[in-house]
């Protein structure tokens, strides 16, 4: 196991990401972003939620982002040596730019503003159990299922 | 139309979150992760300015869904929550979860609240 990072998408601590700031890493962040957001208004457009309506697709879309950056940051850091910018492009920029939390802060808000306040909490706590949860569970099962290929 | 102006705004928004996390996190020297928490809370308080003027469909493509969207991130705060409990700084990570919302929140609000003072 790793120590040292905890913020994937730059972590001074770790000497290879205080160098590692680059017009190539800018671009391919700036594209992952593009492309994350275009997939979240993607799943925000099929998904619509009504005014006071939870607020499904932001919800599964923050939760299964949580899920993959934990995969991601288990098979780059602790399994293999990753091409330095796979983090970047896929943990800075695609993961980054698919999940949100402004848009979460103002569902709260909308659902408060729309007389459905209880809603609103429990997406409040919800998004942040169930993010915490998933990102758990990909480091875990990711680790695990690392054990069982190098055996 | 509405493709090209989230794509351009989250071409802004996600390089901006890189910078400014870097930026925060050369300004001290703790586990915290500050700089999530900044981009986090100004990204909701823009969002919440907008979303209560409220800001046209084109406004809101480009800097809502675009630039906001890609600013801020749950993936980035997740980990950092997951990973200061896996390093043994439980205080830390319950209160990285607890000060973002309650900052985002309390962000989003003030942004709403100037919309409204000056609409």
């Amino acid at each position: 196991m790793t120590h040292g990072a905890v913020d994937p998408d730059v972590d001074l601590h770790v000497p290879g990401q205080r160098a590692e700031l680059s017009w190539s890493v800018l671009v391919v962040i700036a594209a992952g972003g593009a492309l994350g957001a275009l997939a979240r208004y993607g799943a925000q457009s099929a998904l619509p939620a009504s005014p006071a309506g939870f607020p499904w697709a932001t919800f599964w879309v923050n939760v299964s982002g949580c899920l993959l950056i934990g995969v991601l940051m288990v098979v780059i850091t602790e399994v293999r040596q990753a091409h330095r910018l796979v983090r970047p492009f896929l943990g800075v920029g695609i993961l980054g730019g698919f999940t949100t939390f402004s848009t979460y802060v103002v569902d709260v808000q909308r659902l408060v503003a729309w007389g459905a306040p209880v809603a609103g909490l429990v997406y409040l706590a919800a998004t942040m159990v169930a993010a915490v949860v998933a990102v758990w569970c990909g480091m875990r099962v990711t680790r695990r299922l690392a054990r069982v290929a190098a055996r | 139309m509405t493709i090209v102006l989230i794509v351009v705004g989250a071409a802004l928004g996600a390089p901006l979150r890189y910078l400014a996390d870097r930026a925060v996190q050369a300004g001290h020297d703790t586990v915290f992760p500050w700089g999530t928490l900044a981009v986090n809370v100004a990204g909701s308080a823009v969002l919440g300015f907008l979303a209560a003027l409220p800001a046209g469909s084109g406004v809101m493509a480009f800097a809502g869904t675009g630039f906001c969207g890609a600013l801020t991130t749950y993936s980035t705060l997740g980990y950092e929550t997951v990973r200061l409990a896996e390093e043994g700084a439980r205080f830390h990570a319950v209160a990285n979860a607890a000060a973002s919302i309650v900052a985002g929140l309390g962000a989003g609000y003030c942004g709403a609240a100037l919309a409204q003072a000056v609409s």
